[in-house]
């Protein structure tokens, strides 16, 4: 039917400077306002996973670390902090936003190396809406009497707050501005593979002059985490993660007068029905499970069609699929970056293999990955059910499975026939439609006709196995304080 | 079929659908039975064009996507003060972009009103550009039909081998679906083997969702090329509305095996530009449509600019906009 092109595109690589980053060799601890070393001297490196090479060698506290963090936020905390005036924490925090946006570019790089994101999301996603989160709750921090009506809300105290690799500069600002809005001092412990972005936040926080000690940073491995997690002095727990280790730290904190917050695994629900934009829903399937590498807890991994468009809609879907770019997340032109580390690499090819081996069709498109470092190509189940693994267990990587359904029941009992609960997608363009579904779905979030979109504004937060409490939003405040008379 | 008011109480989608579905089962032996009209979601949609227009093109292909930029371009005039003068100079210009240069390709055609073909015809006789006529009472489209349509064979025996008409928006946008489509179709005849574009002016359409629409109309009445607009009113073409119609064109190959051409027009006047639609056509249609045959871009100052960033290409240095033609 056609006379074949004579010209094709090629893009060139375009690569982002490296230059605005000066990486050390080493990093301590951010302690008190200062970065020192550990008790134990011990260090290990944290790799850039595009190319498996370590980026620098970081501090790996242990429980003597995290008592020195935790009294160090307790002296700041009953030093001053707890008493200041909302308007005075605001100025913080409003520095604090207007540092990042000013290093903006220096952090974006900083995370697409230590964590493997493409740059495209790091600099028009991750950096923009970290700032984005401390302006947004730095406007509360002086309108606390007036956010729960004829309450006063008054701060807990120490908050150890412990966050997760796949948003690592982001999730630090979602947990630290609302704690330090309402009052509260916090010590932050990073995720072992991806702690650079934390700690050149330390440097922007004591550049803002932040108070010694408000906010204090213990990089580390599991243990660290787990050691500050279960230390007396701490008033509040706050955990992004695995819903596995949130079960422990549950566990853990049950009986101790702890407030908890836990925001988990997922295993979310992208349903499409035939009279939506299907044009825009490919769009919207392709953000929704291959943003971040499908390293995201509210990606849309489970794609449930609506059986009469179901073909249309994989055929769309795979073509778009041939035009992603894998590779250097450095490159602008890179849709899919590197996974963050082997391991994760490792799972992501197990639940795959567990797919072909279950019976389910693999497709992935025709594409060169890199020699070095950790990368998987965006991956594509159809013939699924419902029992196979791919479909039940949250794969956290570049992974959809495809299921058909009939009628707008079948989709509800479909989506939510899962122990997770964190996010939904609906697509259709009739509005009532997307009310009747929204009411039905058991999922913190329903995004309707998107996905993946996130507001400091609005809360954010899971069902059953995947957690509870929320970030964001006025709703994001009251994990971070005791509302009194 | 049509009754007006009942027209503006039934959904649009479901009533050109059908009307579609109609004219393919009762058409040639190689109709399918329908062609199916997806909605637009015009935040997605504009999104996704937007993230398109940041690709970048690597060096050693942009000498080629430049070239491929003037291989496609229909060279336009379309000014009340046109002269055979000026359309003669511009058809010298057709043929070799740069006189200085006769290794820059020609441009795919030379567009001008009817009256002025038999001059445009002449000068490009034995060269490989074609001659492109608007007629079909351009730009409104609204004169008698009888009227048109004798505008469009005289074009086409003047010796236009490409015809731009527009869609009749009045049809169109009232709910006379069956006018628009017939209107179309009698232009199709019409042309005879002359190759016909449709205009959709997607400036007065209103929403994505009617340029998808009207794609699908003007596609199944006949057209070989569906186009944006005019350029005879303030909006024209966009990197969203050179997506929306990319996509419709793709769903009628898919569903039809018929493959048709887009033509994007009106405010392209920079390389940039140029290929920003490159990408977008490229990245949803596939190479197979950057070619002459299935994609044009209707400009009369783009070339201008594409023969500097060709010379800034090949040289190193800008030059001065003094050293290009200002016709």
């Amino acid at each position: 039917m056609a006379p074949t092109g004579d010209f094709s595109l090629e893009y060139a690589p375009a690569p982002e400077s490296t230059a605005p980053v000066r990486l050390a060799s080493q990093y301590g601890l951010f302690l008190g306002g200062e970065m020192v070393e550990s008790a134990s001297g011990r260090l290990a490196p944290t790799i850039n996973p595009a190319t498996g090479e370590a980026l620098a060698e970081v501090s790996v506290a242990d429980a003597a670390d995290v008592d020195r963090a935790v009294a160090a936020a307790r002296a700041a905390w009953e030093g001053g902090w707890r008493d200041l005036p909302g308007a005075e924490r605001a100025k913080y925090l409003y520095r604090v936003a207007r540092l990042l946006q000013e290093r903006a570019r220096e952090f974006a790089v900083l995370e697409t190396m230590d964590g493997g994101k493409p740059i495209r999301e790091s600099r028009d996603l991750d950096i923009p809406l970290a700032a984005a989160h401390f302006f947004y709750y730095a406007g509360w921090a002086d309108k606390l009497d007036y956010a729960f009506s004829g309450r006063r809300a008054a701060p807990l105290g120490v908050a150890a707050q412990v966050i997760p690799w796949n948003f690592p500069l982001l999730m630090a600002a979602w947990k630290l501005a609302p704690a330090l809005a309402c009052g509260n001092a916090v010590v932050l412990k990073p995720a072992p593979t991806t702690p650079l972005t934390a700690l050149l936040l330390a440097e922007v926080l004591r550049d803002a002059e932040l108070p010694p000690g408000v906010v204090n940073i213990v990089t580390g491995d599991d243990a660290a985490g787990a050691a500050l997690v279960a230390h007396p002095g701490v008033d509040k727990v706050a955990f992004t993660g695995s819903t596995e280790v949130g079960r422990a730290i549950g566990a853990e904190v049950a009986g101790t007068g702890k407030r908890l917050t836990l925001e988990l695994g997922g295993k979310a629900a992208n349903i499409v029905f035939e009279d939506a934009a299907l044009d825009q829903v490919t769009e919207g399937i392709v953000n929704g499970i291959y943003f971040n590498g499908g390293q995201v807890c509210c990606a849309g991994s489970r794609l449930l069609v609506q059986e009469t468009v179901a073909d249309t809609v994989v055929g769309k879907l795979q073509r778009r699929m041939d035009t992603l770019r894998v590779g250097d997340p450095l490159d602008k032109n890179t849709d899919i970056g590197a996974i963050n580390s082997q391991a994760q690499l490792d799972r992501i090819a197990e639940l795959v293999a567990s797919g072909v081996a279950e019976g389910a069709e693999l497709y992935t498109p025709q594409c060169v990955l890199p020699e070095r470092g950790f990368f998987h190509p965006p991956a594509l189940f159809t013939n699924v059910s419902t029992a196979h693994r791919i479909a039940q267990e949250e794969i956290f990587g570049p992974v959809l499975s495809v299921l058909t359904f009939r009628t707008a029941e079948e989709a509800v009992a479909k989506a939510n026939n899962t122990p997770y609960g964190l996010s939904a997608g609906i697509w259709t363009e009739k509005g009532s439609r997307i009310l009747w579904m929204a009411d039905r779905m058991q999922a913190g979030v329903v995004w309707a006709n998107t996905f993946n979109r996130f507001d400091p504004a609005s809360p954010f937060g899971g069902y059953r196995e995947s957690g509870y409490g929320r970030e964001g939003g006025r709703a994001g405040l009251l994990p971070y304080v005791e509302l009194v008379a | 079929m049509t009754d007006d008011l009942l027209s503006n109480c039934r959904p649009i989608l479901g009533r050109v659908t059908d009307l579609l579905a109609v004219q393919t089962s009762a058409g040639s032996a190689d109709a399918v039975a329908g062609v199916r009209i997806t909605p637009v979601d015009a935040v997605g949609l504009e999104q996704r064009a937007a993230s398109l227009c940041t690709r970048s093109i690597k060096t050693s292909s942009k000498a080629a996507a430049l070239d491929l930029a003037i291989r496609v371009m229909d060279l336009t005039t379309l000014e009340g003060a046109d002269t055979p003068e000026r359309v003669q100079a511009l058809c010298t210009r057709a043929r070799h972009p740069d006189a200085a240069d006769w290794s820059v390709p020609s441009v795919a055609a030379m567009c001008v009103y009817p009256e002025l073909v038999p001059v445009a015809a002449k000068e490009l006789a034995d060269s490989p550009v074609a001659v492109a006529s608007v007629a079909g009472g351009f730009p409104a489209g609204l004169a008698p039909l009888d009227t048109r349509l004798a505008e469009i064979a005289w074009a086409v025996a003047a010796g236009a081998d490409e015809v731009d008409i527009v869609l009749n928006r009045s049809a169109f946008l009232s709910g006379r679906y069956q006018k628009a489509y017939d209107e179309i179709a009698a232009a199709k005849q019409a042309c005879g083997s002359a190759h016909l574009k449709v205009i959709l002016e997607t400036g007065e359409l209103g929403s994505y969702d009617q340029i998808r629409q009207a794609s699908m109309l003007a596609m199944v009445a006949g057209a070989d090329f569906i186009k944006t607009s005019t350029g005879k009113i303030g909006t024209s073409a966009t990197p969203a509305v050179a997506l929306c119609m990319a996509e419709a064109i793709r769903d009628m190959a898919e569903q039809t095996g018929r493959a048709v051409g887009l033509k994007l027009a009106g405010g392209i006047r920079t390389a940039k530009q140029a290929w920003h639609y490159l990408v977008i056509v490229g990245e949803t249609l596939g190479s197979g449509w950057l070619t002459p045959e299935r994609f044009r871009l209707g400009a009369s100052s783009l070339l201008n600019d594409v023969l500097m960033q060709r010379a800034k290409l090949l040289d190193g240095r800008y030059q001065r906009r003094e050293d290009f033609s200002v016709d």
